[in-house]
């Protein structure tokens, strides 16, 4: 029995259509100065590239070398300036900041805000949610078919180890760039999507060359108010065309206020907590000596839960430098009716912007209403349970210590809870460096 | 920079007098002094102590933001905390994790509190003070990781101790205990936060008791030159003038642009940049307060005058070129663009202007137009006056 939902899907694009109409319209040729090959090439972007020098931070630091005053960062600026463009063309479908929004008075702060015009009326289409990989359909909607004015800019590594931006750069299809555009049912200003190697049409689906992309993007943003997030499928992604969403929003998040408690260190240096006293269970992943490093053990780790069936979602917070992974089971339980309709009435998808504490509500009553209890109620209903999160970690850090392995190509001594013995009190001394090991709890 | 550093000290010293340093200075504590109203929110102020401490010489900590102090280890959430306790204008006293001149982290009591003006009632400086928490054996209830002498961390979790020789022992004993055990311990407090190095009464004690004498001397010196200062915020302006973490954000954007409050009479200027006073020879009292008319002058055009009047009632961005004085009288071509600014409740609150030269129009900075680098401004305006409107305590 395959798994659904009835859902109202979110318009990100002005050319997202009916699946249908799509259907019939892909045949002939285009005219919408679209991202596929009948408009494609010839056409020109903006390009931004990064350094992708991994940062040593393990070694002394020369403080004094510290940008001294850290103004708003380059892409920072682009990324704005480009938006309140588009905005001022008219090509959003409402001014986000006209919606009312507020913090919820409570211990947590969340956060709510009325917008009644995201969510298309339009008759709901059915979602597969029991898959968490499904192979990419061209049939579907997918980026390619966005108008390229919806297009900011790409965003792609640089060959020589310098930020540099070309306002004019040739689109190479050879080689198909990463590009960043507009999400037009923004959920706040500046509400972008990700999209890795756009040409290249990846199904939604986390590998480490396109999470390393995503952290390089909040770190060179270097504003620890503008986060990513990742939704799998079956966590409440709308489309099958990998990509990640990011949106300025200068206050905290609950989930960045949860306190944590520290699992374990990687070898690599990257720190894994669990989340304390929060509505929904999860991990939290800082620190390692290199951005290459913390990605990787990220990405393995979502690798672990895809190839697992297991859906989840991300938070890219504090410029890249917190990371927070939440597997959750809310679509299963939805379509196993096993959801209070009182929940159902309010029709919020628990996804990554909802998970960190964001709501967007869509009835007046539900915003005059909203309450801390209302949003950890929801909320509890997404998390896995503390069991079955015990069970994932488990196969979290086996895949973690599995993939270190492989990377460092060297015997380590892997210490499980089982095999604590006076033998490995040798390790103490060397844990840091030479004998990289990692303790499973 | 040099002329950075010479207005950092200019106006502390403005404010409190010179002797003031002097009087900082008997202080035996590690302490620094920051001004939230200097773009970068930099250090205008170092006790000999933090130096001592700290292993740096006294220019390389004036105009640094603390955030410099921090390093690879520190602990996220507790860095969020006080950027958090920053924009909300109230103290914080915090274990962190610091790193010395050397790069030998260690741990620290920060207490961090406010110091208001008494004549409008805004942050005037932030006082920070640094004790030092001695490194020794834990015994019991602390989780996780501990720091050692040269900042080595040890990674087990369920050994709660700091040196190493006492760890092998204290494994031998615990076994196999699960981490989960013994970090859950309700009576020890906070369950869980990650704060391996907590803070004694001492220590707590010890950084009260400085934070009180730093503002005693400040109290008095302000009396000095007549700008009064207090550690609790005793007065409300009425001039709608913005709150610091609204100033603070606004900082941090390099370019010449105003905010208008159109809800006061006259639609006055509630914030310049220091570009702004760059670009036109004002100082920031000569200009807030007043509406933005001042700039133009004899051969301005009245018919653009006109329509920025009529954009700005109509709530519409627009781009206009106009003529606009100096203070010292030098006409220059100001292309100028304006957009309305919404608040949290949706409605508009402010108008930002932003300006550019347009003799130096054609220069690309970094490859940006002039007019985009100028809708980077307003975006990033919106983003601030939005998210800072949100909450219960607003300016």
């Amino acid at each position: 029995m395959m798994l659904r939902i009835k859902r109202v899907p979110t318009v990100v694009s002005n050319f997202q259509k009916e699946e249908a109409e799509e259907d019939s319209r892909h045949a002939g040729g285009c005219g919408r100065n679209c991202f596929r090959n009948c408009c494609l090439p010839g056409a020109k972007l903006p390009m931004y590239t990064f350094k992708n020098v991994n940062k040593i931070e393990g070694e002394k630091k020369s403080v004094v070398s510290e940008n001294k005053e850290h103004p708003v960062a380059f892409l920072d600026s682009l990324l704005l300036g480009e938006w309140e463009d588009r905005m001022q063309r008219g090509l959003f479908r409402y001014d986000v900041t006209a919606c009312e929004t507020k913090v919820i008075p409570g211990q947590y702060g969340f956060i709510a805000q009325l917008n009644e015009g995201r969510h298309l009326k339009k008759r709901p289409t059915e979602f597969r949610v029991d898959k968490v990989l499904q192979p990419f359909d061209e049939n579907k909607f997918n980026f390619t078919k966005v108008g390229q004015e919806e297009v900011l800019f790409q965003f792609e590594p640089s060959t020589d180890n310098e930020v540099k931006f070309f306002p004019n750069a040739p689109i190479d299809i050879e080689n198909s760039p990463s590009v960043v555009a507009i999400n037009v049912s923004p959920i706040e200003y500046g509400h972008v999507l990700l999209i890795p190697r756009i040409l290249e049409c990846l199904p939604q689906r986390i590998d480490r060359e396109s999470f390393l992309l995503a952290l390089y993007m909040a770190a060179e943003a270097g504003n620890p108010y503008f986060r990513l997030g990742y939704n799998s499928l079956g966590a409440f992604a709308t489309i099958n065309h990998l990509h990640f969403q990011a949106y300025y929003l200068a206050v905290q998040f609950p989930i960045e206020k949860a306190p944590t408690r520290k699992i374990t260190t990687t070898s690599g240096g990257v720190k894994i907590c669990d989340i304390l006293n929060y509505p929904v269970r999860g991990l939290v992943f800082e620190g390692g000596n290199t951005l290459e490093e913390l990605s990787n053990v990220i990405s393995d780790s979502c690798i672990c839960l895809q190839d697992n069936n297991i859906p989840y979602n991300v938070l890219i917070a504090d410029s890249g430098k917190r990371i927070f992974l939440l597997p959750q089971c809310y679509a299963e339980k939805q379509a196993l009716g096993e959801v209070s309709s009182e929940l159902l009435d309010t029709q919020v998808n628990p996804a990554v912007w909802e998970i960190s504490g964001h709501m967007v509500l869509k009835r007046k009553e539900d915003y005059e209403e909203a309450s801390e209890e209302n949003a950890w109620r929801l909320l509890a209903e997404v998390s896995l349970s503390e069991e079955r999160l015990h069970e994932v970690k488990d196969l979290l850090f086996e895949a973690i210590s599995c993939s270190m392995e492989e990377d460092k190509g060297v015997t380590q001594n892997i210490l499980e809870e089982s095999d604590v013995s006076p033998q490995s009190l040798e390790d103490v001394d060397a844990l840091k460096g030479s004998h990289p090991a990692i303790m499973s709890v | 920079m040099e002329s950075q550093l010479g207005l950092i000290e200019q106006s502390f010293d403005l404010r409190y007098s010179g002797w003031v340093r002097e009087a900082l200075n008997e202080l035996p504590d590690s302490f620094t002094i920051t001004d939230p109203c200097i773009s970068g929110h930099p250090i205008v102020f170092v006790s000999n102590g933090f130096l001592k401490i700290f292993g740096y010489s006294k220019d390389e900590v004036i105009g640094r933001n603390g955030r410099v102090f921090q390093g690879p280890e520190t602990d996220r959430r507790s860095v969020m905390e006080i950027r958090e306790a920053i924009r909300e204008e109230r103290a914080i006293q915090i274990s962190l994790l610091n790193y010395r001149k050397d790069g030998t982290p260690f741990w620290m009591l920060f207490h961090m509190c406010p110091v208001f003006s008494k004549e409008d009632g805004r942050v005037i400086n932030f006082v920070g003070v640094q004790v030092p928490i001695p490194k020794r054996p834990r015994h019991s209830g602390h989780t996780a990781v501990n720091s050692c002498e040269n900042g080595a961390q040890l990674y087990k979790g369920a050994f709660r101790c700091c040196r190493r020789e006492v760890c092998s022992d204290t494994v031998v004993e615990l076994g196999r205990a699960s981490a989960l055990d013994s970090v859950s311990n309700p009576d020890d407090g906070e369950v869980g936060i990650n704060d391996p190095c907590e803070a004694r009464e001492l220590e707590k004690r010890k950084a009260n008791a400085a934070a009180s004498n730093i503002l005693s001397i400040l109290t008095r010196y302000s009396e000095l030159s007549g700008k009064l200062v207090c550690g609790k915020c005793c007065s409300v302006s009425g001039m709608g003038l913005l709150g610091s973490s609204l100033n603070i954000s606004l900082g941090r954007i390099k370019q010449s642009f105003v905010l208008s409050d159109p809800h006061l009479p006259d639609m006055p200027i509630v914030y310049a940049s220091d570009m702004f006073l760059e670009l036109t020879g004002y100082a920031r009292h000569e200009v807030l307060g007043h509406n933005c008319r001042f700039l133009s002058g004899l051969d301005t055009d009245p018919a653009t005058q006109y329509q920025i009047k009529e954009y700005i009632r109509t709530e519409q961005p627009c781009t206009v070129r106009i003529l606009n004085y100096r203070k010292d009288k030098t006409p220059f071509w100001n292309l100028l663009h304006i957009s309305p600014v919404r608040n949290a409740t949706g409605k508009v609150a402010y108008f930002v202007g932003v300006q550019i030269d347009d003799s130096c129009k054609n220069q690309e900075e970094n490859g940006l137009s002039p007019h985009r680098r100028q809708l980077g401004v307003v975006g990033a305006v919106k983003v601030a006056v939005r998210s800072l409107s949100m909450g219960a305590s607003t300016s």
